[in-house]
């Protein structure tokens, strides 16, 4: 009965690993660890799973070896929010984003002013002034065109919120069936007025990291807004543009900011491990002082998902030096979209590339990115 | 968070942890097994170890259902999946164990129609809903589950739906712990026995393993502070040279379990001769199937299935893991061949195994941090 095969992929796996030498003690294993992630991902799998979507692992890997393999330029190898490019002297962001979340009506808002916000936003991390939007639809056949037009409505209500215009945009039907109800595509420009170049290789030890408000509002919406889990919930998407807030920052922070992100996908702990690993240094967060709210810490609790990983449409991870951190957080406090922003942690140099939870338990213990998708389709 | 914060306090935490090493005999090491998977987790997540003395070490048990499953089992419910007629469900945490071509995930995306359910009444669910359709529910688990499986059997026989079977990887959890009693290469000080096997078994199963095997064990709660309490009970015992049975998780295992819940469980199910355990091989009545009158509800007996053993890869230690005889990180593969994105062993899969929650959450230095000295202070902003 007992045949002897060895799956081909785990050979594969095998055939890439360093082999483990004779020694065997933790740190030099630890060490081998850190070799193997700092290198270049390969795509082992032959199809597209859920997971190259998740903003985690798999999509990093897709990202870096099917894309920035083909695509590779400057302004695309920093792999930030948007792009910053430059044209006679003038600072812009270049941004694009597309969104298929399911509901696409959900309790603080619809897929009309993520998709706006969204762009906004990433524009906004890139220090930018958001100044134009394209819109790009595609619609299912048999899809009701009074949802379409409150969709539209809501997007243009975002984008004159945000004081951007809609500029130009494309329509395509797809048979029924071919398209969940409609993807929205949106893409961005804005000028980076400001001198501060913000990076996520900037980050540097005794730096201080921000966050804007509590996180997790919006993945967590989303998922009880589907009706699958028979739980109730007093809760809103956090949905909101963010280049005011940003703006501000900036203003108070100057030179001293380093990095800004909205933390979408993923979640606040992804783009913490994106910070530690471009600017090779360590993060270390105390978990009692990360902002959640009740009602998502219990949701997340029973779901068995931990809140540093799931998505906000309206938060902002900020990283500034010690010095101008007091001045940030007081500029942030000031304003409505950043009342509760907190400080909850700080850059170290050791270990670099790492994410560092200090648990409200009095452990110790890594936030590594995930592997996984507990949550499909948010945005 | 109300009634969970309270099990999370550190400066309990930090209380229990002063008691404990008081207890730790000078120049003895201790080594306890926490035999679930659940408890593994929670170890890692709260960083509970940095409340130990360094000559007490927590050795992983076999506790973790995804992680025991053998390969081939795995390759099975894959081959149903695959069937155009099938909607396969299982837990989250299937989706992702390799079988020896692929997963569940793989297996969708090729255009098995596989679907997440957080219940087997979610399974039935589908079953109604799609009548032209065969469901089948992918059962695994130790005795926390088997009776929601069982339930669910039950309900369906009652209604009289047709097209709803089960494929059962259910097991039980004495007999691998007796399997890893009797392993010669295994020091262990006792057991923090499991919490939500108990709410069914109740503690009583256990007692040969104090009366005759001499090792106390302590069936723990999920929450850090009961795996903490329960170490201290422990070092208790050992101090006052008791070796007993003892229930920490008070508030929810009763001493004699859930007699409801077990009956049901035997009305459908019945012990297999032997099942394979991945990394413990053939344990004899370690696994339960469906009984003849429920036939028609097993997968096993409605759909062809490839029935192969496949070997594990031969790198793959995690059968020295599952056993507490290799800690994970001295597993040759781990961390470089074998991660959570590409797993190679059923241990890095599930959040629950040994290798995935050490790689996730404790992969750092502690003789770095313990201390922290190298670590910045809390921040305080003022404002």
């Amino acid at each position: 009965m007992s045949s002897d095969v060895t799956a081909g992929w785990a050979q594969d796996a095998l055939d890439r690993a360093p082999r483990q030498g004779p020694d065997r003690s933790e740190e030099a294993v630890l060490a081998r660890i850190e070799k193997v992630r700092r290198r270049r991902p390969r795509v082992r799998e032959e199809r597209i799973t859920l997971a190259h979507g998740a903003g985690g692992k798999a999509t990093a890997t897709l990202i870096d070896a099917v894309f920035l393999e083909a695509f590779r330029n400057p302004a695309l190898e920093r792999l930030g929010d948007g792009a910053a490019v430059e044209v006679d002297g003038t600072r812009l962001a270049f941004t694009t984003d597309s969104y298929v979340v399911s509901p696409l009506f959900f309790p603080g808002g619809d897929i009309g002013d993520l998709a706006v916000n969204g762009t906004v936003n990433d524009l906004a991390m890139c220090g930018a002034r958001p100044l134009w939007l394209s819109a790009g639809f595609v619609l299912e056949e048999g899809f009701a065109v009074a949802d379409l037009e409150r969709i539209v409505a809501s997007m243009a209500r975002a984008a004159a919120a945000a004081g951007v215009s809609i500029v130009t945009g494309d329509t395509k039907v797809v048979g029924r069936g071919k398209a969940d109800g409609l993807f929205v595509t949106t893409a961005g420009v804005g000028v980076r007025e400001r001198p501060t170049v913000l990076d996520a290789a900037a980050a540097r030890p005794g730096d201080v990291v921000l966050v804007s408000g509590p996180i997790g509002d919006h993945g967590v919406t989303i998922l009880i807004a589907r009706g699958e889990l028979d739980i109730d919930a007093d809760l809103a998407s956090d949905t909101a543009p963010l280049h005011e807030l940003a703006a501000a920052v900036l203003d108070a922070g100057g030179e001293g900011v380093r990095v800004l992100r909205d933390a979408t996908r993923g979640g606040v702990a992804t783009i913490l491990n994106e910070i530690a690993v471009d600017s090779d240094v360590a993060v270390v967060v105390d978990e009692t002082t990360i902002p959640v709210r009740p009602e998502v810490a219990g949701a997340a609790e029973l779901l068995g998902i931990d809140p540093l990983y799931v998505a906000c449409e309206g938060r902002m991870v900020v990283v500034v030096d010690a010095e101008r951190a007091p001045a940030v957080l007081a500029a942030m406090a000031d304003r409505p979209d950043g009342a509760g922003a907190v400080a909850i942690g700080r850059v170290a140099d050791d270990p670099p590339g790492l994410v560092l939870l200090r648990t409200g338990f009095g452990g110790t213990r890594i936030v590594d990115v995930l592997v996984g998708d507990p949550l499909p389709r948010i945005c | 968070m109300k009634y969970v914060d309270e099990f999370r306090d550190g400066d309990t935490a930090r209380a229990i942890g002063t008691r404990i090493a008081a207890l730790a005999e000078p120049g003895r090491r201790y080594a306890f097994m926490e035999v679930c998977g659940g408890h593994t987790h929670t170890i890692y997540k709260h960083g509970l170890e940095d409340h130990l003395p360094e000559s007490i070490r927590l050795v992983h048990g076999p506790g973790c259902p995804v992680c025991v499953l053998p390969m081939g089992r795995v390759d099975d419910a894959i081959a149903i999946a695959r069937d155009p007629d099938v909607i396969m469900t299982a837990f989250g945490d299937m989706m992702r164990v390799p079988g020896s071509d692929g997963s569940f995930f793989d297996a969708k995306a090729e255009g098995a129609d596989i679907r997440m359910v957080y219940s087997p009444l979610d399974a039935l669910k589908i079953a109604r809903a799609n009548p032209e359709r065969r469901v089948v529910f992918m059962a695994i688990g130790f005795e926390t589950t088997t009776p929601s499986t069982a339930m669910t059997i039950l309900r369906a026989a009652r209604e009289g739906l047709e097209n709803f079977s089960v494929f059962c990887n259910h097991v039980v959890v004495i007999p691998p712990m007796t399997a890893i009693l009797d392993s010669p290469d295994l020091r262990l000080d006792g057991f923090i026995g499991p919490g939500h096997v108990s709410t069914i078994i109740g503690c009583e199963p256990y007692r040969f393993i104090a009366a005759e095997r001499g090792k106390p064990l302590v069936v723990a709660g999920f929450e850090p502070l009961d795996i903490l309490q329960s170490i201290h009970q422990l070092m208790v015992q050992l101090a006052e040279g008791r070796c007993e049975v003892e229930n920490q998780y008070g508030r929810v295992v009763p001493w004699d379990g859930n007699r409801r819940a077990l009956e049901v469980v035997d009305e459908v199910m019945e012990l297999r001769d032997t099942f394979e355990w991945r990394g413990l091989g053939w344990i004899p009545e370690s696994a339960l199937q469906l009984r003849e009158a429920y036939a028609a509800f097993d997968a096993e007996r409605l759909f062809t299935i490839p029935g192969r053993r496949v070997a594990d890869p031969k790198a793959c230690q995690c059968g020295d893991v599952l056993q507490g005889a290799l800690e994970p990180w001295e597993c040759g593969v781990f961390g470089t061949a074998c991660t959570p994105e590409t797993p190679i062993g059923t241990c890095m899969v599930s959040s629950e195994g040994a290798c995935a929650a050490y790689y996730n959450y404790g992969r750092f230095s502690r003789s770095r941090t313990r201390g922290a000295t190298s670590l910045p202070d809390p921040v305080v902003v003022g404002r």
